[in-house]
């Protein structure tokens, strides 16, 4: 089988949740990686590193450098035709152009797999990851989301051929057009990749208070900054913070939730961490149910202390 | 202008999904059922664009069993025009939903057609991009802001790390996010006005699309539990066990 990833990146870099779909794609066979955007070198060059891929294409155009559905749709469709899946990281990107990728190949998507269990079965979380079904597609060719989270990414070691392919009819975008991007910048690690996660609820009670408790500790743990929907809903936090079923899904190290009760929402997004620590101060709060080490106590208080003993112990 | 919202009936989203015990799927008898929050939220923008004097006419769809009549009408209770079901009594896979969705476009002739992003039930998240493609109409996904001026819409998108803006020539299909809005609830007068709407009851096999499925579920298991652990009594006690005993610090 001959699988065609396509990669998010920055330009410069791959993301890990790419190299995170190629441990799932080498599940499935040989693995080559398209790198389309504007200004992709970098990325070009990172990609040919990973271990398994065999070949680089890369596709460069104004649409393609602003992610445009249209464009990635034009440029995949006719490059599908040589291989038997397209794999695609579960990101905000991946979502916006498998579903439209699919289509125009009149294949069914199968998003957001977090496990390959033959070449045409595949396991996926659904109702907010209260259950998970396991597909079978009678579709010649499979076209994939992969949830990062449930892969290890691919390593380096490779040394994957790159050629430039035309970037054709992904050179436009039909009627859309970009007009402008804002992205939150910050020396903190990505929420999706990081080995430590902060995240603050609720409780909080207000922007302020939530930058003042929570952006320290994730800072001298070196992680980054999550939130419950309801301290985004509430304003205290930006929406690219929120995790949970409708925002990131998360799966760190180390997972902290401070004043977070864990509602069901939360949970899908970051129950598979591997440890999960909570501090909340109402002992019958759900979040402690999943967590591997609870803290019944006011944030307040228990924040500093915590601060203070991570310090003790040279952190 | 003309705007087709299409929604889908499906579990409460305060009731927790539960798996069949024979894992055939999850049990949606004597469940609590209703509007899917994301196609709510589609519904009001398409109001509020109607009261701004920009949409003349709200058409809301759903392609579902017998009961998702009780769905349009609420979102016809809602502010929507006229109501069409496209009745199955089987579960469609999103291409297939995306197929009956592009006929009924084809019928109707929106300038805009207003989704939410993803229903709660399969997660899936993929239909209104899949809609877009069949049609060959621009997209514009998770929108959390949505201006029309003549002939293009601009939609302010979220992105992983951020916002997007883009500028999309209609028609076009529009899915909504979470922080588009927040619905109102149907007033009471408006619930019954609701009732007299005009509201149309089609079989799927109607529009002669192919609905067969290309997926065969297997199973429909549990997710493996968490264990629950244990409550520590300081922040130093808390620390000693994620250095020690986690190896997490």
């Amino acid at each position: 089988m001959t699988v065609l990833v396509i990669a998010d990146h920055d330009g410069k870099s791959i993301r890990e949740d790419t190299l995170k779909t190629v441990t799932a794609a080498a599940q499935l066979g040989d693995v080559d990686i398209l790198v389309a955007g504007k200004g992709v070198d970098g990325a070009a060059a990172a990609a040919a590193k990973i271990t398994g891929v065999k070949k680089v294409l890369v596709a460069e155009s104004d649409a393609l450098g602003h992610g445009m559905a249209e464009a990635f749709e034009a440029l995949v469709v006719p490059l599908a035709a040589g291989y038997d899946a397209v794999l695609i990281p579960s990101t905000s990107q991946g979502k916006n152009i498998a579903p439209r990728i699919a289509a125009k190949l009149d294949v069914a998507p199968i998003t957001d797999v977090i496990q390959i269990v033959d070449a045409s079965t595949f396991v996926r979380p659904i109702y907010a990851g209260n259950a998970l079904e396991t597909v079978k597609s009678s579709d010649a060719k499979k076209v994939i989301t992969v949830r990062p989270t449930a892969f290890k990414p691919a390593g380096e070691g490779g040394s994957g051929a790159i050629s430039k392919i035309d970037a054709g009819a992904g050179a436009g975008a039909g009627g859309a057009k970009f007009i402008s991007e804002e992205i939150v910048k910050s020396d903190r690690p990505e929420l999706g990749a990081a080995k430590i996660v902060v995240s603050g609820g609720r409780a909080m009670g207000s922007a302020e208070e939530f930058t003042r408790v929570i952006e320290p500790l994730a800072d001298l743990l070196g992680g980054a900054v999550g939130a419950s929907r309801a301290a985004v809903d509430a304003g205290y936090a930006p929406n690219d913070y929120q995790v949970g079923q409708t925002g990131k899904v998360v799966a760190p190290d180390l997972y902290i939730a401070i004043g977070i009760s864990g509602a069901i929402q939360h949970l899908a997004g970051m129950k598979d961490s591997k440890v999960i620590v909570a501090i909340n101060k109402d002992p019958d709060a759900p979040i402690f149910a999943v967590a591997d080490y609870g803290l019944v106590s006011d944030y307040k208080t228990a924040v500093p202390d915590l601060m203070a003993a991570l310090k003790k112990a040279g952190k | 202008m003309k705007v087709l919202v299409p929604v889908k009936r499906v579990i409460d989203s305060n009731v927790k999904a539960r798996v069949k015990p024979d894992q055939s799927g999850v049990d949606l008898a004597n469940v609590k059922m209703a509007m899917n929050p994301f196609c709510e939220i589609a519904v009001e923008e398409a109001v509020r664009l109607k009261e701004k004097g920009i949409v003349s006419e709200i058409v809301v769809v759903s392609i579902g069993p017998a009961q998702a009549q009780e769905t349009i009408r609420t979102a016809l209770a809602m502010g929507g025009d006229r109501g069409l079901l496209v009745q199955s009594d089987v579960d469609l896979e999103p291409l297939a939903v995306a197929k009956v969705l592009k006929a009924v476009a084809d019928e109707e002739q929106p300038g805009l057609i207003l989704m939410g992003k993803q229903a709660i039930d399969g997660d899936n998240n993929a239909v209104g991009q899949m809609l877009s493609a069949l049609l060959g109409w621009p997209q514009a996904t998770f929108a959390s802001k949505i201006e029309i001026s003549g002939s293009s819409a601009k939609v302010t998108r979220e992105v992983d790390g951020g916002l997007q803006t883009l500028d999309v020539a209609l028609p076009a299909v529009i899915t909504a996010d979470l922080r588009l809005n927040e619905p109102r609830y149907a007033s009471l007068p408006n619930i019954m006005k609701a009732k007299k709407k005009d509201l149309a009851v089609k079989a799927v096999g109607d529009y002669g699309v192919d609905i067969a499925p290309r997926l065969t579920v297997l199973k429909v298991a549990e997710p493996p539990k968490r264990a629950g652990g244990i409550k520590v009594e300081t922040a130093d006690d808390m620390v000693a066990k994620l250095k020690t005993e986690a190896g997490v610090l």
